[in-house]
């Protein structure tokens, strides 16, 4: 068993799926219900299948394990490269998880062009595990790329009033930062002959070079992360998406960002990335205060959570740019608890919209009267938001913080008044929705959750209480990951700079 | 015993050259008076006109591979030339097997139309080939001249006659503007001769200025050709006024001719110039690929929204070119490989795109086709997204190699001018996608089911594109193999 491809699987059984699903005829009721079905199965095995990466990975090294290497262009050194450590593990299994739980929220609530749907979707997976496990830098640009196409059609298809708009947005937005980033490939490959990842990160950059790379990588990481300024497409993408859009959005796609920063940024350019550290630091700080004010004055549940997502992923950054351990793994961390708690709050929007139709806050109102059930799951996942003891959002968060003071104190100050700005604006949207007097006619004849919707919240719930109550199982798998990033990152910032001392 | 010349390398044009002439015959002799006549020579040289292309095609792979020369250096055959060949019957046949459906239903099936087809795929073949300017000036006439016919072809119809007059002033200024700078290169270095030019120039300590301008005119004449700015004007004019599978025709089997030919004599004669005429390349295609990006976001007419296309194709192109080395060289190589297939695809929808009993060519007529034509519509976002060069699809490896060329030669500007406008232009692939898929259909759809010559032709460009990624190994390494030949 130690030969089989269980990467190279994950990655292509969804796809398989896909091809499955194209083969089935018809647009009749029986042919949606086997399109749905073939969709779940399909998720459901790869993510079974993807436990054995939890099961075998082996914490003690910081090398890449379950690797895969086939020639692509042998011409010009580019092979078919996987492989994941401690960093890319969780996003992997991050991804597997979410993708069922998506599948199943989309059951009743997509009725058109179902098994384009369920084909979009499952190639959207493919693409999204393929990004995490890539090692050879070019296949990653492909996987990252290419989730444009299934992330497009799925907001411009499926998804509300302005989806044209939000669609080309979107694809617009991230391919412009993407672009640079491909001559940045480029021109790394030129200097360094190879797009081979683990040998890039020993690879040694002039630092002047680093600067121009590093600000290509940035262009393409911060649209995605999203940073500030460059958010402005993740609010209108999240509000036009389909509840299973936003869900993946927010859980998977943005970490796409985060990652990128941590795999390349770090390690490739070190001199740059401590050179930028001050712009990191603003934009993020910027971001967690000026986003969770905008995310004060929402009217719309999806909108608000989309700002939520944008602070916290200021944190994410201001963490990763750290370069301390707890900085770094409560960045991932952080990445990992939003990736669950932000895809279980826009599912808790689409329980509730499904019903009523609408995302407008004041349309809603006393839902804990008539949906208790729901009042107690949306309350979890608003409390691990906000990042109370007990739920990941805590851990991730907590860990930041204590990075950044280590690194800057100002910086972990500013960023700590985030924290007090998630609670002020979640408990507002709680209190509107979910409290208040049952007043309107609609929202009195809401039913609680079906069994379908405890199945898509069940997984999620355990993950938060499990990511807060004990999160050594996971920052165990990363530590040594982390830990050896760190050192490569300081072996290659005191060699600069001692070649600085030398120089004068 | 030179007195025979050595004919191996020229045999698929003499082939080909025959076979055109006994298909002129055929057709002569099979016409009646009868419409009955009229369909029947016209399918039977239809026919068998792809027979002969595949035929030829056959023909280049066995003379190919080795370097020969042939006519006393005026015909080469190389690994280049073979691969080019390769590519521009591959795009020949598969005009020629979407036409003829089209033209029956136009009214407009003659028998000529493969004939000048396969004339016009001879001149391509012989500019790919030419060692001289004096085989380059026929080779290029030879193509230009049927194509101008091409053009007309619908004669009945006033914008295909239109379009054919446009195309023949044009195309004749750019004619004699290339005559006239190979006259000063002759004046010059005193030969026609592409590897005494060559000889002559590298060995001269200041080059004459009359060379320069000469060069400039070629040049000059060769970018009307390829369709690059500020030459490009009658592009949308031509390709919009053209009956649609001489359009498809147009946009890859002489764009491919050109540019190989462009290539060849950059390359060839004036290598050791790459000072003098990068600079021009550059800006070229810097150029071709901003008017590409921008000028196609306002059209409406999708075969006007094409030509805009295939000028900011031709720019990526370009800049192998301006690159000037064997990377650059494969770029190109690589890059229209890639185009052939994309191009290809997108025209045989565009043809599919009929409404009661005529052609409809406005982009909004597409509306709601992802629900009523559902294949058609994922092989057409297939092609537009590898238009745009989004990975995994084939476009993207295009424009992978072209870039890869121009960081390597340090032509950063022209690769992120190149990037840049690579995102403008997805704005309009991308409206096509979204007419398609975003937009409701209209109140009547789009006639289905779909020819089979269309739907064959679908299934293997579409195929191409979206698994080119999987092995593109032997591609890139027989475009490798022929652009070494040009060093």
């Amino acid at each position: 068993m130690a030969d089989l491809p269980i990467l190279s699987l994950l990655v292509f059984l969804p796809l398989a799926g896909a091809g499955f699903i194209l083969t089935i005829n018809g647009d009749d009721e029986i042919a949606q219900n086997n399109a749905r079905k073939t969709a779940l199965w399909a998720s459901t095995i790869t993510f079974i299948l993807s436990l054995w990466l939890w099961f075998k990975f082996d914490n003690s090294t910081a090398d890449f394990q379950f690797v895969e290497n086939v020639d692509w262009i042998p011409t010009f050194n580019i092979s078919y490269h996987l492989g994941i450590d401690g960093i890319s593990v969780l996003f992997v299994l991050l991804t597997t998880v979410l993708t069922p739980v998506c599948i199943l929220a989309s059951w009743r609530s997509i009725q058109d062009r179902v098994k384009e749907y369920m084909i979009a979707f499952l190639i959207l997976e493919t693409m999204m595990i393929g990004m995490f496990a890539a090692l050879d830098i070019v296949i990653f640009y492909i996987f990252f790329e290419a989730v444009l196409i299934p992330m497009f059609l799925i907001i411009g298809v499926w998804g509300g009033q302005r989806r044209v708009y939000a669609s080309y947005k979107l694809f617009l937005y991230t391919l412009l930062g993407s672009v640079l980033m491909l001559l940045a490939i480029l021109v790394m490959y030129n200097q360094a002959g190879t797009t081979d990842i683990p040998t890039l990160m020993t690879t040694r950059f002039d630092p002047s070079l680093q600067i121009w790379l590093w600000l290509a990588f940035f262009a393409s990481f911060a649209v995605k992360v999203p940073m500030w300024p460059v958010h402005t497409w993740l609010p209108d993408a999240h509000v036009e998406a389909p509840t299973a859009g936003s869900v993946i959005l927010a859980g998977v796609l943005l970490k796409f960002g985060g990652y990128g920063f941590i795999r390349f940024s770090l390690p490739m350019f070190p001199d740059a990335s401590v050179y930028f550290t001050p712009l990191i630091y603003s934009l993020s700080i910027v971001a967690v205060i000026y986003t969770s004010l905008v995310a004060l004055v929402q009217n719309d549940m999806k909108k608000l959570i989309a700002y939520s997502s944008i602070a916290h992923m200021g944190f994410v950054t201001a963490g990763t740019f750290s370069l301390t351990m707890q900085g770094v793994e409560g960045a991932i961390f952080q990445m990992l608890s939003h990736g669950v708690v932000s895809a279980a709050l826009f599912l808790c929007v689409g329980v509730i919209y499904d019903r009523l139709h609408t995302r407008e806050i004041a349309a809603y109102g006393g839902l804990v009267h008539k949906m208790p059930a729901y009042a107690l799951v949306f309350m979890l996942f608003m409390m691990a938001s906000v990042g109370l003891p007990g739920t990941g959002g805590f851990v991730g968060e907590f860990l930041v913080l204590v990075g950044l003071f280590k690194a800057n104190t100002w910086v972990a100050a500013f960023a700590a008044t985030g924290v007090v700005l998630g609670a002020a604006y979640m408990l507002y949207l709680y209190r509107r929705v979910v409290f208040g007097a049952l007043e309107k006619e609609e929202v009195k004849k809401m039913l609680d959750m079906s069994p379908r919707e405890w199945a898509v919240f069940a997984p999620l719930i355990i993950l938060t209480l499990w990511m807060g109550v004990y999160p050594m199982s996971f920052l165990d798998m990363m530590h040594v990951s982390v830990d050896n990033l760190l050192g490569q990152v300081q072996l290659a910032l005191d060699a600069s700079n001692s070649a600085l001392v030398a120089g004068q | 015993m030179a007195d025979v010349p050595n004919i191996a390398p020229v045999l698929p044009e003499i082939f080909l050259a025959l076979a055109a002439m006994s298909l002129l015959m055929l057709g002569v002799f099979q016409k009646a008076a009868t419409p009955d006549g009229v369909m029947r020579a016209s399918r039977l040289t239809s026919g068998l006109g792809v027979v002969t292309l595949v035929l030829a095609l056959i023909l280049v792979f066995t003379v190919s591979g080795v370097k020969l020369v042939a006519f006393d250096g005026l015909f080469l055959s190389d690994p280049f030339s073979s691969y080019v060949k390769i590519l521009i019957l591959l795009a020949s046949a598969f005009s020629l097997i979407l036409a003829q459906n089209w033209l029956e239903r136009q009214g407009a099936h003659r028998f000529e139309f493969a004939i000048l087809l396969i004339f016009a795929t001879l001149g391509m073949m012989m500019m790919v080939s030419a060692g001289n300017f004096l085989s380059l000036y026929m080779g290029l006439e030879l193509q230009s001249l049927s194509l101008y016919v091409l053009a007309a072809f619908h004669r009945d119809d006033t914008r295909s006659t239109e379009a054919g007059l446009k195309y023949f002033v044009l195309g004749a200024l750019a004619s004699g503007l290339l005559l006239y700078g190979s006259s000063l290169v002759y004046g010059f270095s005193g030969t026609t001769d592409f590897a005494t030019i060559a000889s002559t120039v590298a060995a001269q300590e200041h080059t004459p200025l009359g060379l320069i301008i000469g060069l400039v005119f070629v040049m000059a004449g060769l970018a009307f050709k390829v369709s690059a700015v500020p030459f490009h004007m009658w592009t949308p004019d031509v390709y919009e006024g053209a009956p649609t599978p001489v359009t498809a025709f147009f946009s890859v089997a002489p764009k491919i001719a050109a540019l190989a030919l462009f290539v060849r004599v950059m390359v060839g004669p004036f290598g050791a110039l790459v000072a003098e005429w990068q600079q021009v390349v550059v800006m070229i295609s810097i150029l071709s690929m901003l008017l590409g990006a921008f000028a196609a976001i306002a059209q409406t007419n999708i075969k006007r929204m094409m030509a805009y296309s295939s000028i900011g194709h031709v720019g990526y192109a370009l800049i192998g070119l301006a690159v000037g080395n064997e990377a650059g060289v494969m770029g190109v190589l690589v890059y229209l490989t890639i185009y052939v297939f994309m191009n290809v695809g997108t025209f045989a929808c565009i043809m599919a795109m009929r409404r009661g009993d005529r052609n409809v060519e406005n982009i909004t007529e597409l509306g709601g086709l992802g629900k009523t034509h559902p294949a058609m519509a994922a092989a057409l976002a297939i092609f537009m997204f590898s238009m745009a060069g989004i990975p995994p699809l084939a476009g993207f490896i295009g424009k992978l190699y072209i870039f890869m060329a121009a960081i390597d030669a340090q032509l950063y500007t022209l690769a992120i001018v190149g990037v840049l406008s690579s995102v403008v232009s997805a704005y309009y692939y991308l409206r096509i996608i979204k007419v398609m898929y975003f937009d409701d259909p209209g109140i009547e759809p789009l006639e289905s089911p779909l020819p089979t010559s269309i739907v064959g032709v679908l299934v293997v460009t579409s195929l191409a594109t979206l698994l080119f990624i999987l092995v593109p190994s032997p591609v890139i390494g027989w475009a490798g193999t022929a652009a070494a030949s040009l060093f």
